[in-house]
C-alpha cells in the first residue's frame, strides 16, 4: 500500500536522524530533517526568536519571490570571522550558517501582499527580534551551510501550526492565495519551494568551478545604514562590531548597490540594481545565463550585452514574438520585459522562483527602457 | 543514510508502482532524489510506466547513467510541470541518457548545459499535441558541450528545434528522426560536426547551420551526408523574435552565416521553397548590421556534392520569395536546388564575386546552378550563378569522438 510505503519511509528517517544530531555545533556532516536541530531560531507558534549569535541582516538590492518577507540571518562558529575579497564578495569561515526565512503577513488566515516588508518583525522580541506570529504565517526557511566540500543549501517547510519547518530536498508545491491592498481579490497561486539541486543551480554563479556561493550578502549589497537598538549605524561597521566580518577590512568607500524602491536614487540604478539581484546571478560572463550572451549583471557595461537591440539566441517561445533583448524607449516590445511579466515557465523569468509577476519590477525596468534613447536598426 | 533513504523510495516507486497504486508525487520525488543523490558511476534505471511530473529534474554530478526501458516504454510527461525550464537539465561531465521519452515540457526537454563526455541515445522528445506555437522550445539540447553523441533520438513537435546543438564541440548527430519541429535538426555555434543518417521530415526547415552573433564561440566545420530529408514544409510556428522564426516553409537544409560546410550523398526530396537555402544573418529575421559587428555574418567555403534531389522549389514561402520564383522561373517552374541570398564580404570579394576559396562549390550534381535572389539589393538583379560555383574544396576530416566513461561503464555492464 502507498501510504504504508511512505509512512514507512518517514518513520525510518526519523528514527536515524533522531540521536544523530550533535547539539550546539553546525552540521558539517549530516542534514537534520528539522529545521530547529539547527539551534538558529526557535518557535512556539506564536513567536519565532532567533538564537543568540544569530544575526538578523538586510540587503539593499533583493530578489523577487513571489511577494514573499524575507528574514535574512547569518551566524558564523564561535572565535570565527568572515574576510572581504577584492571583488566585494565576503569569505565566510567553515560552519557559517546563513538562513533565509520566507513568510507573508496575514489578517486572520488571508495573506497580505504588501510593499512594507517589516510587517511582523518585533525587535523586541528575544535579544535579536523575532517574528510576532499572530501576524505573519512562515512558509520555508533555506540554509546556506558551509562545509569543507563548499557550501550547501537546504529547503525547510513550515508546518502548519508555525512550530517547526522539516527538510524537503525535493521542494514543494504550496497552494496560496494572496491579497493585495489594491483589489479585493485574492490572487491564488503555486508557491515552489525549490528543490535542493534549483538552489544549487542559481548559487552555481561560476559554472566552470561548479562551486555554490551566497549572491545576497556581497559588501556592496550590505552597505546600508540600518537601526539597532534604536541606534543608526552602517551594517558593514555592525558586522565588525560583532566580530563577523574581520576589523582590518577597509570597509570606509565600499560601492553600493541602490535599493531598487529607493525613488531618490537615479533610474538607471535602481534598473541595474534590479537587474542585478535578480538576474545577474545567471546572466552573467560566468553564468549558467552565458549560453544567451545577455549579461545583466552590475559590472557589465556593453550596451548590447545589457540587451540593447541584441538577438535572442534560444529564447524559444520565450521571445514573446519581439526581435530584441531590450529596445531602447520600447519596453513593450523588449522580449526582457515580456520574460519578466510572464508566468508561463518554458518562457518567464528568472526560471526558477516565482510564480507571480513583481509589478513593481516590471515598472521599474519598463521605465528605464523607456527612458534609453537610440533605436534598433 | 541518504542512500538507504533512496533504497527506501526507490523501493517504493518500484514496488509500489508495480502495483499501480503508487502516486505521482512518489514518483516524482523518488526521481528526483535518485537525480540529486547520484554519485558518479551510478545508473538510474527508471522501469517502463508512465511518469507525471510536476517539476523539473535537474542532474548536477558527472558519470551518471540514466536509462528507461525504451522510448515508448519508459514516459516521463510534464503536461502538469508547474516549476522549471526544462524537463531534464544536466550540468555534468560523462552523462548518458537513453531508452526514455520525455513529452509536454514546457519548457526545453532536455538540456545539457556545459558538460563533456555527452551520449544521448534511443530518447524521444514530443509534444504530443503536434505543431503548436506554444510547445517547448528545444527537443534535445546540448548547450556548450564537447564530445557529444546524439544517435537514434526521435524529436517532434517542437517550437523551435527538435535537436539543437549550441555553442558546442566534436558532435556527431546520427540515426535520429525529427519531425513536426520547425527545425528539425539545427547545429548553432559549433565547432566541428557530423549529421548523417539522420531522417529529418514534416520540419519547417529540414536541417539548419547557424551562427548567430554575440556569443563566446562563431561555428564552423560542419557535415550533413546521408540524410533523408524530405517534404519539410510544415508552416513556420515559432513565435517571431527568435532566428528560426525566419526559415521559410519548405527548407531542406537550411546554412546561415556559417562557414566549411560539406553537404553530400544526401536524399533530398520535395522541399517546396528549396532543397538547401545559404544565407546571412542579415536576411534570416534581421537586417540591422549594428547588431553584427565584430562577427562574421557571411556565409563561406560551402561544399555541396553528390546528392540526390527530386522536386521541390515549386512552391516557396515567405513574402518575396513566391514572386521571385513566379517572375524567373514562371508559375509552373520551381527554383534550382540551391539558392543564396547573395550577401558577400564586400573586402573578400572581386566584382562581388568571392574567390574560389570562399565560394558556394558544387560538383558531381546536374547542375552548379545556384539561384542568387540579390537580397542586399532589394532582389532587383536576381539571377542564376553557374561558373563560379563549378569549384570543389577539400573534404572535411569525419569527427572522431572519445568514448564517454559513462558510456563505456554502461555498455560493459550491459
Amino acid at each position: 500500500m502507498p501510504k504504508r510505503c511512505l509512512s514507512a519511509v518517514l518513520l525510518t528517517c526519523v528514527l536515524l536522524f533522531t540521536g544523530c544530531a550533535p547539539v550546539g555545533v553546525a552540521f558539517l556532516e549530516s542534514d537534520p530533517v528539522v529545521l530547529s536541530a539547527w539551534r538558529l531560531m526557535a518557535s512556539n507558534g506564536e513567536q519565532l526568536v532567533l538564537s543568540e549569535g544569530v544575526t538578523p541582516y538586510q540587503l539593499n538590492a533583493t530578489l523577487f519571490t513571489d511577494y514573499a518577507h524575507k528574514l535574512r540571518t547569518v551566524s558564523l562558529p564561535l572565535g570565527t570571522q568572515a574576510t572581504a575579497r577584492p571583488d566585494g564578495s565576503i569569505d565566510f569561515p567553515l560552519g557559517t550558517i546563513i538562513s533565509k526565512t520566507f513568510y507573508y503577513p496575514r489578517v486572520a488566515e488571508a495573506l497580505q501582499q504588501t510593499v512594507d516588508t517589516s510587517v511582523g518583525w518585533d525587535s523586541s522580541i528575544g535579544s535579536q527580534g523575532g517574528l510576532d506570529l499572530t501576524q505573519v504565517r512562515l512558509i520555508e526557511t533555506r540554509l546556506l551551510v558551509r562545509r569543507s566540500t563548499g557550501w550547501v543549501g537546504l529547503p525547510y517547510v513550515w508546518n502548519s501550526a508555525q512550530t517547526e519547518a522539516k527538510l524537503e530536498v525535493t521542494g514543494d508545491i504550496i497552494p496560496l492565495a494572496l491579497r493585495s491592498a489594491e483589489s479585493a481579490r485574492e490572487t491564488d497561486f503555486s508557491y515552489i519551494v525549490p528543490d535542493q539541486n534549483q538552489c544549487t543551480g542559481c548559487h552555481t554563479t561560476d559554472t566552470a568551478s561548479r562551486q555554490i556561493n551566497p549572491i545576497g550578502p556581497s559588501l556592496a549589497n550590505l552597505n546600508r545604514t540600518i537601526t539597532n537598538k534604536s541606534s543608526t549605524l552602517n551594517q558593514l561597521n555592525h558586522w565588525q562590531q560583532l566580530g563577523i566580518l574581520a576589523q582590518d577590512e577597509f570597509l570606509s568607500n565600499q560601492p553600493r548597490l541602490v535599493a531598487w524602491q529607493d525613488e531618490t536614487q537615479e533610474l538607471s540604478e535602481r534598473a541595474r540594481s534590479y537587474l542585478h539581484s535578480n538576474c545577474g546571478h545567471c546572466h552573467s560572463p560566468t553564468g549558467a545565463g552565458d549560453t544567451s550572451g545577455l549579461y545583466l549583471d552590475i559590472q557589465t557595461q556593453s550596451p548590447v550585452r545589457l540587451g540593447e537591440c541584441k538577438l535572442p539566441i534560444a529564447a524559444g517561445q520565450g521571445t514573446g514574438g519581439h526581435r530584441y533583448a531590450i529596445v531602447p524607449g520600447e519596453p513593450t516590445h523588449s522580449i526582457l520585459v515580456y520574460r519578466m511579466q510572464t508566468r508561463d515557465p518554458g518562457a518567464m523569468m528568472p526560471e526558477v522562483g516565482r510564480s507571480l509577476v513583481h509589478a513593481e519590477g516590471v515598472d521599474l525596468v519598463s521605465t528605464w527602457i523607456g527612458s534609453l534613447p537610440g533605436h534598433c536598426g | 543514510m541518504r542512500s538507504l533513504i533512496l533504497l527506501l523510495l526507490v523501493g517504493l516507486l518500484n514496488g509500489c508502482a508495480d502495483e499501480n497504486e503508487a502516486t505521482a508525487v512518489d514518483s516524482q520525488k523518488a526521481l528526483q532524489l535518485q537525480f540529486m543523490n547520484a554519485k558518479p558511476g551510478d545508473i538510474i534505471n527508471i522501469p517502463a510506466g508512465h511518469f507525471e511530473m510536476t517539476r523539473s529534474l535537474s542532474l548536477k554530478v558527472d558519470g551518471v547513467t540514466v536509462r528507461g526501458a525504451g522510448m515508448d516504454k519508459t514516459i516521463l510527461s510534464f503536461k502538469n510541470q508547474v516549476s522549471g525550464a526544462e524537463g531534464i537539465l544536466v550540468t555534468a561531465n560523462d552523462f548518458l541518457i537513453e531508452d526514455l521519452a520525455i513529452e509536454d515540457a514546457k519548457g526545453d526537454a532536455l538540456k545539457i548545459n556545459e558538460g563533456k563526455n555527452i551520449t544521448i541515445r534511443r530518447v524521444r522528445t514530443e509534444w504530443t499535441g503536434g505543431p503548436a506555437t506554444e510547445n517547448g522550445a528545444y527537443g534535445i539540447y546540448p548547450v556548450q558541450t564537447e564530445n557529444v553523441l546524439i544517435e537514434g533520438v526521435v524529436a517532434i513537435g517542437a517550437s523551435d528545434a527538435g535537436i539543437y546543438v549550441g555553442q558546442s564541440r566534436q558532435v556527431v548527430v546520427r540515426d535520429s528522426r525529427a519531425e513536426f519541429n520547425v527545425a528539425g535538426i539545427e547545429i548553432e555555434n559549433t565547432l566541428d560536426a557530423d549529421v548523417y543518417n539522420n531522417v529529418a521530415t514534416n520540419n519547417t526547415g529540414g536541417v539548419l547551420v547557424f551562427n548567430m552573433p554575440n556569443l563566446s564561440q562563431e561555428g564552423r566545420r560542419t557535415r550533413i551526408f546521408n540524410n533523408h530529408i524530405v517534404d519539410n514544409n510544415t508552416p513556420n510556428f515559432a513565435l517571431p523574435g527568435g532566428a528560426v522564426a525566419g526559415v521559410p516553409a519548405g527548407s531542406g537544409i537550411s546554412i546561415n552565416s556559417n562557414d566549411q560546410i560539406e553537404v553530400f550523398d544526401n536524399t533530398l526530396s520535395n522541399n517546396q521553397t528549396a532543397h538547401i537555402v545559404i544565407s546571412s544573418v542579415y536576411s534570416t529575421n534581421y537586417s540591422q548590421r549594428e547588431t553584427a559587428s565584430a562577427f562574421d555574418p557571411y556565409p563561406e567555403t560551402i561544399s555541396i556534392h553528390d546528392n540526390r534531389y527530386s522536386g521541390g522549389g515549386d512552391k516557396p514561402d515567405t513574402d518575396y520569395l513566391p514572386q521571385l520564383k513566379d517572375a524567373v522561373f514562371g508559375v509552373d517552374g520551381a527554383f534550382p536546388n540551391v539558392i543564396w541570398d547573395g550577401f558577400v564580404n564586400p573586402d573578400l570579394a572581386l566584382d562581388g564575386v568571392l574567390p574560389a576559396s570562399l565560394q558556394i562549390c558544387i560538383y558531381n550534381e546536374e547542375s552548379s546552378a545556384v539561384f542568387n535572389v540579390d537580397a542586399p539589393n532589394q532582389f532587383a538583379n536576381p539571377r542564376i550563378g553557374e561558373l563560379e560555383h563549378q569549384c570543389q574544396h577539400e573534404p572535411l576530416p569525419a569527427i572522431k569522438l572519445q568514448v564517454a566513461a559513462a558510456t563505456f561503464q554502461a555498455e560493459q555492464g550491459e
